[in-house]
């Protein structure tokens, strides 16, 4: 399955508000120590190893990631509401790929 | 024949230790149904968490990918899924809670994978799709998420009835060199440890399901090769009659449980 970042944060938050965010990227997560059954030989790692998150372009979020980690790796953090601003959430695989997504938070 | 009983007693009895039957008693709400307990009802509350939040649950991943392919035209009638029965919520309410149904043009059964198959060769021209592929797992997944909450009620008798005893009999019979029977874990068993397993009634209401051990979503038709494996029983082969027979067993058996494809699993 491609890989596919999937986000979700409140519709309307209150200033000073705490809020929820969760995240979750389709990913296989290919941790480098699994044999291919055919041939022996070692499956390269292939994970995502890095979430940051900015939030009006301030970093709010950002988490390593290792082998253990499974597969569809869902993530979640809070975070305080300042303004109506972009929220950006950048994942980064192994091979150096940047899976990017956006969501609005509406602050009344 | 006495080494048979032994050497399921000897499995048994590495689960008793850790066993212990804490969810007796328990109020299970929509999860049980008399007696029948959901899969859902043995497993930790983590696991049971990821399902209760659609977000968490990694298998609408799927889900969604089946809504996109639902209204994508493909095949030499330049049709989707959509052009016929439009609005899923609608047309396809309840095929997950009374599959699989006897096809009089087949003479035999067929389950949700292998209707979506024929409206795909038949109706559409395009190819079918592969049992286990990430497409056909999340069109099913996505028809059966349409009946979610629906009781399971499929129909056994008239056409189907033969069929049904064919399961029913598959579903009793002893195999492979452990020489067990589906019952023998899961009538016999449940509650119970067996490796790092808690033993469920194996009722098939949230299939296809995302199993963290899979790490992906696997067909009911999986889950029945897994448990002949383990048993070191020769697996059918995915949509054999033989499974399509059992899944109508296993469906009357959770009758009255909801369907809640796709659920999670450890
Ligand atoms: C040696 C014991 C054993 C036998 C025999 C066995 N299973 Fe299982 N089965 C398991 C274990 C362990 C699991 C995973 C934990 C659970 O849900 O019970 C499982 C899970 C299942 C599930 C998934 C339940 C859920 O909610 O996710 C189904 C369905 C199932 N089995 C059906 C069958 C059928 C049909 C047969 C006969 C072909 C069978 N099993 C034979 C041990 C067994
Ligand atoms: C050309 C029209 C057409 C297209 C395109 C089509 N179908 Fe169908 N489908 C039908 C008809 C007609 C039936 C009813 C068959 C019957 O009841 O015998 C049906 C039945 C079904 C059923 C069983 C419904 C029930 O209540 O038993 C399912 C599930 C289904 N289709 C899924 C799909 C999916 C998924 C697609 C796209 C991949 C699709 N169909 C594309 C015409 C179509």
């Amino acid at each position: 399955m491609a890989t596919k970042p999937r986000v979700k944060v409140p519709q309307q938050v209150k200033k000073g508000e705490v809020f929820e965010v969760k995240t979750l990227i389709s990913h296989k997560m290919e941790t480098g120590l699994r044999k291919d059954k055919k041939t022996g030989a070692l499956i390269p790692r292939k994970i995502i190893n890095k979430l940051i998150v900015k939030y009006d372009g301030r970093e709010v979020f950002k988490a390593d990631f290792h082998p253990a980690i499974s597969a569809n790796p869902y993530m979640s953090f809070f975070t305080k509401a300042t303004k109506s601003a972009d929220m950006e959430f950048t994942w980064v695989d192994d091979d150096g790929t940047e899976y990017k997504h956006t969501a609005k938070i509406n602050v009344n | 024949m006495r080494y048979k009983s032994l050497t399921i007693t000897s499995i048994f009895v590495l689960m008793a230790g850790v066993a212990g039957t804490a969810f007796t008693g328990e109020n299970w709400g929509k999860y049980a149904a008399g007696e029948k307990r959901s899969g859902y009802t043995f497993m930790t509350p983590e696991t049971r968490a990821m399902q209760d939040d659609d977000f968490a649950n990694p298998a609408f991943l799927w889900v969604e990918q089946g809504q996109e392919l639902w209204s994508k035209v493909e095949g030499e009638a330049g049709k989707s899924c959509a052009s016929c029965h439009g609005d899923a919520d609608k047309s396809m309410k309840g095929v997950g809670a009374t599959y699989p149904v006897y096809a009089k043009e087949l003479g035999k059964l067929i389950n949700v994978e292998q209707r979506i198959n024929q409206c795909r060769t038949e109706r559409m021209k395009a190819k079918p799709w592969k049992y286990e592929s990430s497409q056909l797992l999340g069109m099913t997944a996505y028809v059966k998420n349409q009946s979610r909450g629906m009781p399971v009620n499929p129909k056994i008798d008239g056409a189907a009835a033969s069929f049904f005893e064919r399961g029913k009999a598959f579903y009793n019979q002893r195999r492979g060199q452990l020489d067990m029977a589906c019952m023998n874990c899961h009538v016999q068993h449940p509650g119970k440890m067996i490796r790092a397993n808690r033993l469920s009634q194996g009722q098939p209401n949230a299939f296809p399901l995302y199993r963290l051990k899979w790490q992906k979503l696997g067909s009911l038709h999986r889950r029945f090769r897994g448990c002949n494996k383990q048993v070191r029983a020769e697996p059918y082969p995915f949509g054999s009659d033989e499974y399509v027979n059992l899944e109508l067993y296993v469906m009357w058996r959770a009758r009255g449980l909801p369907v809640e494809a796709p659920g999670v699993r450890m």
